[in-house]
């Protein structure tokens, strides 16, 4: 166990190992060590521009996307390499899929939207998509606002309702783990409250990360946190002892509100 | 007076100046054509000047105008009677006219040749009398004009069959000449039951053809006898009147009618009189088909392009100078795309379909000529930066989020480029298509050069096998205002159906862009992201 890290991680999911991130010729993550408990909610909080997104994107290749990025270092799904040019792109994002910051449901009916994952791997079969529509719903905690309108388009939802529909769409695929960026920072506390309720609820089925800004929202859904800064690692804990007993200075700065 | 500057209010002001001075400009037009374009067809009256020197004019008052040498004003006349008097139109000083009067009985004719006769009916010849119901002299040229052109539209039929047996001979023809091109012997079996087939057909084409002289010989035998302000007599067979009427003693309620029927011929009929006169509809049709065409080109090619410029290529320099020359590309003038077209398509492509799949014709070109295929692809070659700019910012407008939440998914990038991007840049690769349509609506000089021509024997599309026929060449009307307004002998005759013709094609662009712009707004609705 390294100093910074005060989790013992029983049953790893995700293993990050030595991981350094590159935008073109600057670095954005140094050398960052983490393991991801399966099962359990991990925040990851720091500042902004501290390397948060980009360590979660790194987790399901999204920066794949990005001119000029690159990734040094071990990433490991349940023991497979996720980090090579063999890895399965597609497969790797079924298995770990994400909700963003900013709810982008498709312009398509609340029932096409909550799909699209099966639609795009060939799914076909009604029963097993209508199967899929409900569960999913009521796994997001949408499923009795929308059942009588699950033909009109998604473009219609309120600001919440659009990403619970986001998360529902994210496991309707039944992913391993669950990537969320920020999943609160565009709603209205109402709104947030219900997510949080919701990510408390899907944790017994899935391994859940999330990138917060927003301490008190660490605190309230996390089993685990970590913060970063500047791109390291400075601390890992078991998120009561992070909040309330930190082992670091910058740390406590940042919790503390002193900066950030 | 610091913060009046300050606010921006004379800004405001000249931002509305600016808009209102666009709008009046394009009122001003659309006035201008609409007044003098629905204007036409409308049967004005027609006068009989009394002059002081004992002569006398008939004629429709087309406009007055000020002479600045002496005082007063010279009325324009336009006296038709074009095989009597040579011109269509006179001009009068005012001071020589003695009276204006307006006679119940002056009857106008609109005929196949020569354009108006204006005079008075004599009489009618025996045979168009006996068809005739009895009744007052009009009545009897009404009926005895309504059988004849009966008889007429049977003889038109026979014209429809003419053409396409002359179509089947042709075609026999051809595959003969290719046989023998191929190198068969004269007396090779195949070529000598072509030769049969075309023997039946020529002697078929006779007796066709005799018959309708025979019909023809017969109806002209319907004559009737009209008068001329002088008091000619002149008789003409009624076959080649397309219609008459006595403007002077018309009923509003007939007058409607009339300007209906001539709306109508205008839709449907073909032109006559080199133009000046009848219908439009090859124009129409041949316009209509260049836009679709067209589309069906530049559409495809254009998206294709900026799927591939925006979401495949990397980005760098040669995708910036590839973008800066499409750009560029759109202000090229359009008469260098139709020599390009010319060189390119219609002796490039065109030759060398000719050289490899009909050389038996050749010297005779088939697709190595203008026709209606080349003139849309060189059109579709003009709109295609248009199509290419307005995808890519429509791609390009598409929230990243969007593209990722698909991808993270796990879809494909073609996955979500079919799923979602294109039903959500739809719209904006609309707006793309209508501003080509409406560029190539409004494109002539290209097509000068690539198979447009003043009078079409043959629409692109018929009844013959295989029914398009893309080689062919075609009408159109924005070739049509410039043919008949700038390079018509009768210039004056044919400024009314310059204005008609403009209002069709401004009529037509409306038409085809507001079909675009609702199925737009259709794709938009279901498309676009509301608010957040």
């Amino acid at each position: 166990m390294r100093d910074n890290n005060s989790v013992t991680v029983t049953d790893p999911i995700v293993q990050v190992k030595n991981l350094d991130f590159y935008y073109g010729t600057s670095k954005a993550l140094h050398d960052i060590n983490l393991d991801f408990q399966r099962n359990k909610v991990t925040a990851l909080i720091g500042p902004s521009g501290c390397g948060k997104s980009t360590l979660l994107r790194c987790l399901n290749r999204m920066n794949d996307l990005v001119d000029g990025a690159r990734v040094d270092g071990s990433i490991r799904l349940d023991g497979t390499e996720v980090n090579t040019a063999s890895m399965d792109v597609i497969e790797l994002r079924r298995r770990v899929g994400m909700v963003f910051q900013k709810s982008n449901p498709f312009p398509k009916t609340i029932y096409e939207n909550v799909i699209y994952g099966l639609r795009i791997a060939g799914v076909r079969n009604k029963a097993v998509l209508d199967e899929t529509v409900e569960r999913s719903l009521r796994n997001a905690a949408l499923w009795e606002e929308v059942k009588d309108r699950l033909h009109e388009s998604a473009l219609g939802l309120s600001g919440g309702q659009m990403q619970r529909l986001c998360i529902a769409r994210a496991i309707a695929v039944n992913p391993e783990v669950v990537l969320m960026d920020e999943p609160c920072s565009a709603l209205d506390p109402k709104s947030t409250a219900r997510v949080e309720e919701l990510i408390s609820e899907l944790r017994e089925k899935y391994t859940i990360i999330i990138v917060t800004h927003n301490m008190q929202q660490a605190a309230r859904v996390s089993d685990c946190t970590a913060f970063l800064f500047e791109g390291v690692l400075v601390e890992y804990g078991i998120t009561e002892n992070l909040f309330v007993k930190p082992r670091n200075k910058q740390t406590e700065d940042y919790i503390t509100g002193r900066f950030g | 007076m610091k913060s009046f500057w300050k606010q921006g209010e004379p800004f405001v002001w000249v931002t509305g100046a600016a808009l209102s001075v666009t709008l009046l400009m394009a009122m001003v037009l659309i006035v201008v054509v609409l007044v003098n374009g629905l204007g036409v067809f409308w049967p004005s009256r027609v006068a009989t000047a009394t002059l002081h020197d004992g002569g006398s004019v008939l004629g429709e008052v087309v406009r007055s105008e000020a002479v600045f040498e002496g005082e007063g004003e010279r009325l324009q006349f336009k006296v038709g009677n074009r095989e009597l008097y040579g011109l269509d139109f006179r001009w009068i000083d005012k001071a020589d006219i003695s009276s204006i009067t307006y006679a119940d009985d002056t009857m106008v004719l609109e005929r196949m040749e020569y354009g108006n006769f204006y005079g008075r009916l004599v009489g009618l010849s025996p045979e168009a009398q006996a068809v005739s119901g009895g009744g007052d002299a009009v009545r009897q040229l009404r009926q005895a004009h309504a059988y004849v052109m009966q008889q007429k539209d049977q003889l038109e039929e026979l014209d429809d069959k003419l053409a396409s047996v002359n179509y089947r001979m042709d075609q026999l023809q051809r595959k003969e000449k290719a046989l023998l091109y191929e190198g068969r012997s004269p007396s090779d079996p195949e070529i000598r039951t072509l030769r049969q087939k075309r023997s039946g057909l020529t002697a078929k084409f006779q007796s066709l053809h005799q018959r309708q002289m025979k019909q023809v010989t017969e109806l002209r035998n319907y004559t009737a006898t009209f008068a001329d302000i002088s008091g000619t007599d002149r008789d003409m067979a009624l076959m080649d009147l397309v219609r008459f009427y006595q403007p002077n003693s018309m009923s509003v309620l007939s007058k409607v009618r009339y300007y209906m029927v001539k709306l109508a011929e205008l839709l449907t009929g073909s032109p006559r009189e080199s133009n000046t006169e009848g219908g439009l509809f090859p124009a129409i049709f041949g316009t209509v088909m260049l836009i679709f065409i067209m589309s069906l080109f530049s559409f495809p090619l254009g998206v294709l392009a900026a799927i591939y410029l925006r979401e495949y290529a990397k980005e760098g320099m040669v995708v910036r100078m590839v973008r800066i020359a499409v750009n560029n590309l759109a202000g090229i003038p359009s008469i260098v795309y139709g020599i390009f077209g010319l060189a390119f398509f219609v002796y490039g492509v065109g030759g060398s379909i000719d050289r490899l799949f009909f050389p038996e014709r050749l010297p005779t070109p088939t697709f190595g000529t203008g026709g209606i295929l080349w003139a849309s692809l060189t059109l579709s070659l003009l709109t295609v930066p248009v199509v290419i700019v307005a995808t890519e910012e429509a791609l390009g407008a598409i929230p990243a989020g969007v593209r990722e939440g698909s991808l993270a998914l796990g879809a494909t990038k073609f996955q979500t480029l079919t799923r979602i991007l294109l039903p959500m840049a739809s719209p904006g690769i609309m707006t793309g298509l209508i501003l080509a349509m409406a560029r190539a609506a409004g494109e002539v000089a290209p097509l000068m050069i690539t198979g447009v021509v003043k009078i079409a024997p043959a629409l692109p599309v018929d009844g013959n096998f295989p029914f398009l026929h893309l080689d062919r060449k075609f009408m159109h009307l924005g070739f049509h205002i410039y043919d008949i307004g700038f390079q018509s002998p009768n210039v004056e005759a044919a400024k009314p159906m310059v204005f008609v013709t403009t209002l069709l094609l401004v009529l037509i662009v409306l038409i085809m862009s507001s079909v675009a712009i609702h199925l737009r707004n259709k794709m938009k609705k279901r498309y676009t992201y509301g608010t957040f």
